[in-house]
């Protein structure tokens, strides 16, 4: 193998994984609150949709990236209303924001599907993607917000009785992590493969939900995750255009196979799930018990 | 109110039911959506060209985005519990569940698209898309400088197969040096996923990308990194104007206007259907006249010609497998009973199907 096959093959990995790192680290940043929100494929798509739609109009990269990011908020805000104020089971409204954004998004998109665009380069958000996964792992422990925010995802009642605003700071988790599934979605129509297309994330969203666990709540292991997931995807690929023969589904499977050794791993020992789960996970807080 | 307003409503059916035939309603089952602009694009042009044919005789319903699992069979069971007089099922992977649902309604009439088994209420249709495959084989060999050809495969069925064969038969025809670099992606649909595997072919040296997936992220992938594509499905110049030499477009308006046309006239009967480009199931794209050699754009042309009178078929002998046995001899054509059950690589072509 030559250099610049080598190369190339880590540039494909990089623009591949990428938006598997910012879907994977938003909803890590929202568990890490005390919150399972499994809406983010319905996100990527409003936020792969709304960015596509804006770049369309105005022709502004930054206006469509902007507007992307607002559309997360306001599908995550949704979503945090109805589970931190109203009480909803996570689980279940996760799951309604996930085939709302499906629907919402393929209504919108309609009549832009086809649209020739310009692709942008995707290396600006390769690189923020790590600088992000940086970002929050200095937050979460080198900083005394993260450490209370990581509190409320631990006990949230503790948190509460110290006189920490428990619902603010679940809300604003909510927030980051549904801008951050909006920007993974904006990246796939715009840098990755720039169309639209309806449902066009193809079960991106639910890899990020998965290599959270696989991560057991660890930022540095998303990225890890992320990127032994897409080398694995990319490297079969590349065995078979040499002309190997080796089953090409074991490797497609090989990630899936990963994360359920790791969640048998972590489950298998109590100590190891109150080690990594944030322990009020999916457990709603009411104020004043 | 509601109860009134429906029973007033069922009342005027009734009465008018009897002045007029009432409309035979035709379903369609898409494994994608309608405007991915490939595969489900062109079943969702067929079925408007059937409205625009049969007219008030028939209305259509489709339903989009439908995995090829049990989720079908409630799919197909929803169509045929909502009195569809005739559903087509647009994917090989409905196979199953097409026959489990057809046992149940044997008075409705269904066709499952590039299957091969039919029954007495399911026919069987596809196009002879290896026939277009052969002539973008035969322009990929005089096209290609680096001799390695990128073939994005989606999932190792006998349709996938045969087009990858023909493919190779044509290009290696014209240039016996042509390598042949095959990408299973197992989806028909993700365009990022397709546009990793354009440009994992692409870094591998192969400068033209030939795909059996459904999206235009190939042919896009291609035109960035400055190669040439063939699109598939439907004509997709527009996305790849740099790249994109010809496509395969299926039409499947005729086929779909004939069948609901005998389901209105009470002549349908099953069947099996597997026409090319005699019948127009199979059209080329026009050829892109900027990046293609007017010769070469006169070759096809004849080829096209060749094709549709008979006297040119993709799979004449002789032809080998990987093993090196002659499975076609000299001067025959291999029978549709083979090519139907393609599951193996003519000689010459590296690796192995996927089993």
């Amino acid at each position: 193998m030559n250099l610049d096959l080598i190369l190339g093959i880590l540039q494909i990995v990089l623009i591949a994984t990428t938006p598997l790192v910012f879907a994977g680290i938003g909803e890590l940043v929202t568990e890490k609150s005390g919150v399972l929100n499994l809406g983010v494929e319905g996100m990527m798509l409003v936020g792969a949709v709304s960015a596509f739609i804006v770049l369309v109009i105005t022709g502004s990269y930054f206006l469509a990236f902007f507007v992307s990011i607002l559309s997360g908020i306001i599908m995550s805000g949704l979503f945090a209303f109805l589970v931190l104020f109203l009480m909803s089971n996570q689980i279940a409204t996760g799951l309604a924001l996930t085939i709302f954004g499906i629907g919402l998004s393929s209504m919108l998109g309609k009549q832009y599907i086809g649209t020739p665009i310009d692709g942008l380069s995707p290396w600006f958000f390769v690189i923020f993607s790590f600088l992000i996964v940086f970002l929050v792992s200095y937050f979460f422990y080198k900083t005394k917000a993260g450490l209370i925010l990581r509190a409320v995802g631990e006990s949230h009642n503790s948190a509460h009785a110290l006189g920490y605003s428990v619902i603010k700071i679940r809300f604003l988790s909510i927030l980051f992590g549904g801008s951050m599934c909006a920007l993974a979605g904006s990246y796939i129509s715009i840098c990755y493969a720039p169309m639209w297309q309806e449902g066009m994330t193809a079960g991106r969203g639910w890899i990020a939900l998965a290599l959270v666990v696989f991560a057991t709540w660890k930022p540095e292991r998303v990225l890890i995750g992320a990127y032994i997931f897409g080398g694995v995807t990319i490297l079969q690929m590349n065995l078979q255009a040499l002309g190997l023969r080796f089953p090409g589904q074991f490797f497609s499977m090989a990630p899936y196979v990963a994360t359920i050794i790791v969640l048998v791993l972590i489950s298998s020992n109590k100590l190891r799930i109150k080690l990594s789960a944030p322990a009020s996970l999916t457990i709603p807080f009411y104020k004043g018990r | 109110m509601i109860r009134i307003i429906t029973f007033l409503s069922t009342f005027l059916v009734f009465a008018f039911g009897s002045a007029y035939a009432e409309p035979k309603k035709v379903g369609f089952i898409y494994i994608g959506p309608p405007g991915d602009h490939g595969w489900t694009y062109m079943h969702d042009v067929g079925r408007k060209y059937m409205e625009s044919q049969l007219g008030d005789s028939i209305t259509t319903t489709y339903l989009e985005n439908i995995p090829e699992n049990a989720d079908a069979v409630r799919a197909i069971r929803k169509l045929a519990d909502s009195g569809h007089d005739l559903i087509f099922t647009t994917s090989f992977n409905y196979m199953d569940q097409t026959h489990e649902v057809a046992k149940d309604f044997p008075d409705i009439k269904f066709e499952h698209a590039t299957g091969y088994i039919q029954a007495d209420n399911v026919a069987t249709y596809s196009a002879r898309f290896y026939e277009g495959r052969m002539i973008e084989g035969h322009i990929a060999g005089h096209m290609t400088e680096t001799n390695t050809i990128g073939y994005i495969a989606s999932f190792p069925i006998p349709e996938v197969v045969r087009g990858i064969n023909a493919f190779y038969l044509a290009a290696s025809k014209v240039n016996p040096d042509i390598k042949m670099k095959i990408i299973w992606v197992f989806t028909w649909y993700d365009p990022g996923k397709e546009a990793d595997a354009a440009n994992t072919l692409i870094n591998q040296g192969a400068d033209i990308i030939v795909q059996h997936t459904d999206t235009y992220a190939p042919c896009q992938a291609a035109q960035k990194a400055g190669v040439y594509a063939f699109g598939q499905a439907s004509n997709q110049e527009e996305f790849c104007p740099d790249a994109h030499l010809t496509s395969i477009e299926d039409i499947w308006g005729p086929y779909y206007a004939e069948r609901a046309k005998a389901v209105v006239d009470g002549t349908w009967s099953s069947g099996d259907t597997w026409d090319g480009m005699d019948k127009g199931m199979v059209v080329m794209s026009p050829y892109n006249t900027k990046l293609m050699p007017a010769s070469l754009i006169q070759e096809a042309v004849n080829m096209e010609v060749g094709i549709k009178d008979g006297t040119i078929h993709p799979f004449t002998g002789p032809i080998y497998n990987q093993a090196g046995e002659l499975v076609v001899p000299e001067g025959e054509v291999a029978p549709d009973g083979m090519l139907l059950g393609m599951n193996f690589y003519v000689q010459g072509i590296d690796g192995e199907v996927p089993q």
